[in-house]
């Protein structure tokens, strides 16, 4: 199956990943490759077959629920691209049509 | 081919040294760092390379060991794969996302290594993110192996199977998706394990793929991995995937002889595809378990074939759930660019991410997708039960499964940037068993073309033991872990 270009567009901006016309062509080439190859999937009859999400035997894992320390503002902050006193700085987020 | 030197000893024969204060962690450490600075040049596995921090930890081990303290790995230099935290010391990833990140806290199996006394080198190269197998997918250049620099070392681990290969380090850590510790043990010519998922605490790992992702040990023989496994192994309550599970001593059930012990060895991993070079020497393999009293029987895993199907849809869809997270906000690159919030998030994951990063987002996010989650994501997670049913069912007919772990040895430099669909099926042999959540081990078993061949075995779930067992009885049987490459610049380039 091929991709079109528009769907690129449409995985991209889901994504969060802004590419440029190059990449959205390399891209597309590439993961309708990528599909056509993994299609081969449907060659295989799961319908009584249960999906496995992951291998361990353990499910609902709780942790006590317990007051423990926790890391000071600075260290937190410390691989911060920007900041403002105590937070996090970043663009407007309220305001403006996505 | 060179002499044995001190950086060629393996953790066993440096402990013996160490007992018996012929050798001092801080002199041991000063020869690894001479070593390093002597092949880098031409290998680059590292990325960081901690000359103070290993000193000082070296001095630690020194003072822990005149007062009588005893272990397998106190006063032993080791690496770390740059995806597993260390406070306060640059974690990369491979990638130019977290350039200059410096993790707040340890990873769990980093703090197990320090509380055992082993003293960091520093962290070694990968695949960006640990997507790839070559290790060319590194924001950072690439890594060379150690037998021919002009060929890749394998990957995702890259970094951590050239430095031990090269007597960079006595051991390192990997980590290993889909074959990211597995395959470049094989293609550089040491032992890797991937432990069974669940064995080992992944706190502080860099996740990928959340319900693949295991850490494992490089060394160069299996008695070393069993030691450091024994390490590293254990429920953490800081990661709710760790099993509560007894951890054995690993290297105490280590025995040359095999009676009574079934091999399964399964037609789907001997096809057209494998080269005949990998194919001989993991047959004769094969021939030496049996002479040394293994039962050889024939199992089938039909669903082989799917396994990369399989793992190139859960994987990416993996990664784009935990690789949202790179947003710019908290840690890592920030574009300077962007003209409001959704272009600065657009910006800054189009500059930070490499190519393979970029694919594997968008592979797993259309996997997710409206329309196409039923068709993509569930029937892959149906095949997922599949092949681990065909698993159980082998496991009753043997004890362990014998495999090549990659089809082919390294591969030049370059060859399969362009296509990553030539590039994903160096993983063929080696996902089924993260599929599973099994354990897997490569150890040396000859070599192609002067270069490395791996022998990969499997075992049940939790079940390490007997893996290493059959590892350690043929590596005894044979001489090939004591081969040692001498990295050289490759000729013309």
């Amino acid at each position: 199956m091929e991709l079109t270009s528009e769907e690129v567009q449409h995985i991209a901006m889901l994504a969060r990943i802004g590419l440029t016309p190059e990449e959205v062509e390399t891209l597309r080439s590439q993961l309708s490759g990528i599909l056509a190859h993994v299609n081969q999937l449907n060659e295989l009859d799961t319908e009584a077959i249960p999906p496995t999400a992951q291998v361990v035997a353990l499910s609902n894992v709780f942790a006590a629920d317990e007051v423990r320390p926790s890391f000071p503002p600075e260290e937190m902050l410390a691989n911060a691209p920007d900041r403002e006193g105590n937070s996090f700085k970043v663009k407007a987020v309220l305001g403006y049509e996505t | 081919m060179r002499p044995n030197s001190l950086t060629d000893c393996t953790v066993a024969e440096l402990r013996t040294l160490l007992d018996n204060r012929e050798l001092s962690a801080k002199d041991l450490t000063r020869a690894y760092l001479d070593r390093i600075s002597d092949v880098e040049g031409v290998l680059h596995s590292y990325l960081t390379v901690t000359e103070e921090i290993a000193l000082t930890q070296a001095e630690e081990a020194d003072s822990r060991m005149a007062q009588g303290e005893k272990g397998p790995l106190l006063g032993v230099p080791m690496a770390l794969k740059d995806l597993l935290s260390t406070k306060g010391i640059e974690t990369t990833c491979g990638s130019r996302m977290l350039a200059g990140y410096r993790p707040p806290y340890d990873a769990t199996a980093y703090r197990k290594l320090r509380d055992a006394g082993a003293v960091l080198l520093g962290k070694l190269n990968m695949d960006e993110f640990a997507m790839g197998s070559s290790t060319e997918n590194s924001a950072f250049g690439v890594t060379a192996n150690p037998w021919d620099s002009s060929t890749v070392p394998g990957g995702s681990s890259g970094g951590s199977a050239a430095a031990v290969a090269a007597g960079e380090t006595a051991f390192t850590l990997g980590s290993d998706t889909g074959g990211s510790v597995r395959q470049p043990a094989s293609l550089c010519g040491v032992v890797g394990m991937k432990p069974t998922y669940g064995r080992v605490s992944r706190f502080g790992l860099i996740a990928f793929a959340s319900s693949l992702d295991q850490i494992g040990p490089f060394t160069r023989t299996v008695e070393d991995c069993a030691n450091v496994l024994s390490v590293i192994s254990g429920h953490d309550p800081l990661d709710s995937t760790s099993a509560p599970v007894p951890v054995p001593d690993f290297s105490e059930v280590l025995s040359a002889d095999l009676r009574g012990v079934r091999v399964g060895v399964p037609a789907e991993y001997f096809v057209e595809g494998v080269e005949p070079g990998v194919e001989s020497a993991v047959r004769a393999a094969i021939e030496r378990l049996r002479e040394l009293g293994a039962e050889i029987v024939d199992v089938s895993l039909p669903s082989t074939g799917y396994a990369l199907s399989t793992y190139y849809i859960i994987a990416p869809a993996e990664v784009s759930s935990n690789l949202s997270r790179y947003d710019g906000v908290r840690y890592g690159y920030r574009t300077t660019e962007g003209n409001d919030l959704i272009d600065t998030y657009l910006r800054t994951r189009d500059q930070g991410f490499g190519p393979e990063v970029k694919r594997r987002v968008m592979l797993g996010t259309y996997a997710l997708s409206a329309g196409y989650y039923d068709a993509y994501y569930v029937k892959a997670q149906k095949v997922r039960t599949l092949i681990k049913q065909e698993f159980d069912r082998a496991f009753e007919k043997c004890d362990v499964i014998v495999t090549p772990t990659s089809p082919s040895v390294a591969f030049p430099l370059g060859s399969r940037t362009q296509d990553p669909l030539s590039m994903y099926l160096a993983d063929l042999f080696t996902i089924p068993a993260n599929m599973a959540g099994i354990p897997g081990i490569s150890v040396p078993c000859g070599f192609s073309d002067g270069l490395p061949v791996g022998l990969q075995l499997l075992g049940r779930a939790f079940d390490e033991a007997g893996v290493l067992r059959v590892a350690h009885a043929y590596e005894r049987s044979c001489d090939w872990h004591t081969r040692r490459p001498e990295p050289t610049a490759a000729s013309g380039a």
